[in-house]
């Protein structure tokens, strides 16, 4: 009985088990044919299978990128890179992240359902990812591995609905509309930059970034394969010519021409992220249509929270310029930890890119080209702070030479993992409860301003409807 | 097999959500034996599909993948991509 007991728990422990059983649950309900069923699970296994290899890609490429760094500047270097950090964290928490993602799709579902949050969090792969570092934080504090996916369930639940709402306010004035929401672990930056808009607006207004003739030809910066081998490669021979040619060929390369083994090895990033990605897009694929369909029929009047992107056709230029000053502000950030002589955060340039241009969307729409400007470059400096506060909370995690690149992670990883540490446990179901507390709170008290709202938004109903 | 695709950049978020909507509007049109993905920019090639959907902001990145791209102008607006599905639809029928 143990033995088959044993070989049950060796089976449903197995991450790549657990993200197939949901893929299964997920073509189940979407009514699909047998042969699909079949075929989606085991290209979800499959694909689950996928991401883990690219992981170990990414950290045999890191791993010398962190000895040349220590011995260069004799501190921690950082790269910040959403996927090279997960695939790591999914080989030890990997079966807790995959469950909290699950189960948190169901708590976003009710919150929306029953709150005045109607946001429905589309974008499965930030979701996912921000699922793997609530595992890590509830794991780091102790918990045990069901309380891990309760309390992580609802953290990932109550975050799919609180971070579309920090841009909302924002968003309309993007998309003219409240139709449809932004989902992305940028979020709060992405917030910020509004704030910060809005708050150096001054009187007279700034000019739309639209206005600006802004050369083309920087397409090439939205191929993420290309962008992160090639911004890796600077990094990496800039570093490797700190830390010196000599110690690069005896210690590292093997013998090999240090600028050679050092472009190959940003080469080789990039290859486990494109690895990584390609997993992550089959792990998905049975899932999100699932989520969607569902939370369509569950939920009323939902908005659909969908990925950055979205925002970037309402804007080209704000995009562009977005992205220069959220790096600018990276470099700023940079410059002020090697002063400070603290672990660095290398600015990453894919996270400076998605979140500075949709700062700079959102900075925009609220006070033109300044806005932009200061927005995004406050992003910038936000993203690069924030995952250096985020290490120690980490636990082993923070010792990687890699680490979460957005600011929810930050905000949302410190509120929890500051929680724990000053109350333990107790202090972190605390938080939750009064968070999911405060939901309904608010839903009531500004019931009566929905109802407002509603009647107003009934007069004018025939706006474009967007994504439903 | 006529094959649609959807790409962004990072062939994760808003190209997935073009492909569900495609799947969405080609059900609306009673349309069958089309089959729908999504990819990244890095990731496509000449002729993998017969016509490729792309948000305004990757027109340019884009305009080598395929005989057929269509652009669209915003990707959240449904209404348009109704329109250019069935366009494309009957381009490629």
């Amino acid at each position: 009985m143990d033995a088959v007991l044993d070989v049950l728990l060796d089976i449903f422990t197995q991450p790549a088990v657990i993200v197939a059983l949901i893929a299964l649950i997920g073509l189940g309900v979407q009514g699909k044919s047998f042969s699909d069923v079949l075929k989606g699970t085991i290209r979800t296994l499959v694909g689950f299978l996928v991401l883990a290899a690219g992981a170990g890609v990414v950290v045999g490429s890191l791993d010398p990128f962190g000895a040349m760094f220590q011995q260069a500047f004799n501190v921690q270097g950082v790269v910040p890179n959403n996927e090279a950090i997960v695939a790591q964290v999914l080989l030890d928490y990997g079966s807790a992240a995959a469950l909290i993602f699950f189960f948190g799709m169901i708590v976003n579902i009710v919150l929306a359902a029953t709150t005045r949050f109607k946001y429905i969090y589309l974008s499965g792969h930030v979701a996912f990812y921000i699922a793997a570092m609530f595992a890590v934080i509830l794991g780091v504090a102790g918990f045990e591995p069901w309380a891990v996916v309760l309390w992580g369930s609802l953290a990932q639940g109550i975050y799919m609905v609180v971070s579309p709402a920090l841009v909302q306010p924002f968003m309309r004035k993007v998309t003219g509309s409240d139709d449809v929401a932004l989902g992305h672990t940028g979020a709060a930056g992405i917030a910020l930059s509004g704030l910060v808009s809005k708050l150096t607006r001054g009187k007279g207004s700034s000019k739309s970034t639209e206005e600006i003739s802004f050369p083309s030809g920087l397409g090439f910066l939205r191929d993420t394969t290309v962008i992160v081998a090639l911004s890796m490669a600077v990094i990496y021979i800039i570093v490797g010519l700190f830390a010196g040619a000599p110690y690069i060929e005896t210690e590292l390369s093997g013998g090999q021409n240090f600028i050679v083994f050092l472009a190959l090895q940003a080469a080789t990033f990039s290859a486990g992220v494109f690895i990584i990605l390609a997993g992550v897009r089959v792990v998905l694929a049975e899932i999100v249509p699932a989520f969607k369909g569902i939370s369509e029929k569950l939920v009323k009047n939902a908005k659909p929270a969908l990925d950055v992107p979205i925002v970037f056709t309402f804007a080209p230029n704000a995009v562009l310029i977005g992205f220069l000053a959220s790096f600018a502000g990276g470099i700023v950030g940079m410059l002020g930890m090697a002063a400070m002589g603290t672990a660095i955060i290398i600015p990453g340039v894919v996270a400076h890119f998605m979140t500075g241009a949709a700062s700079g969307v959102i900075g925009n729409a609220v006070g033109g080209r300044r806005g932009a400007v200061l927005g995004a470059f406050a992003n910038g400096v936000a993203i690069t702070f924030l995952p250096l506060f985020l290490l120690p909370v980490l636990g082993d995690i923070g010792f990687s030479n890699s680490t979460f690149s957005d600011s929810d992670y930050g905000v949302f990883g410190l509120i929890l993992g500051g929680v724990s540490g000053a109350g333990g446990q107790i202090a972190v179901i605390v938080t939750l409860v009064a968070a999911i507390v405060a939901l309904y709170v608010a839903t009531f008290a500004l019931r009566g301003r929905d109802k407002r709202i509603a009647a107003a938004a009934a007069r004018e109903n025939d706006a474009p409807v967007a994504t439903s | 097999m006529t094959k649609f695709l959807a790409v962004c950049s990072s062939g994760l978020g808003s190209s997935f959500m073009v492909h569900m909507n495609i799947d969405k509007v080609l059900k609306e049109l009673g349309v069958t034996g089309i089959t729908v993905d999504h990819a990244d920019l890095g990731s496509v090639s000449r002729g993998d599909a017969d016509a490729i959907f792309v948000g305004r902001d990757i027109a340019e990145a884009a305009a080598g993948l395929g005989d057929d791209v269509v652009v669209l102008d915003s990707i959240i607006d449904l209404n348009e991509l109704r329109t250019k599905v069935d366009a494309a639809v009957q381009r490629h029928a």
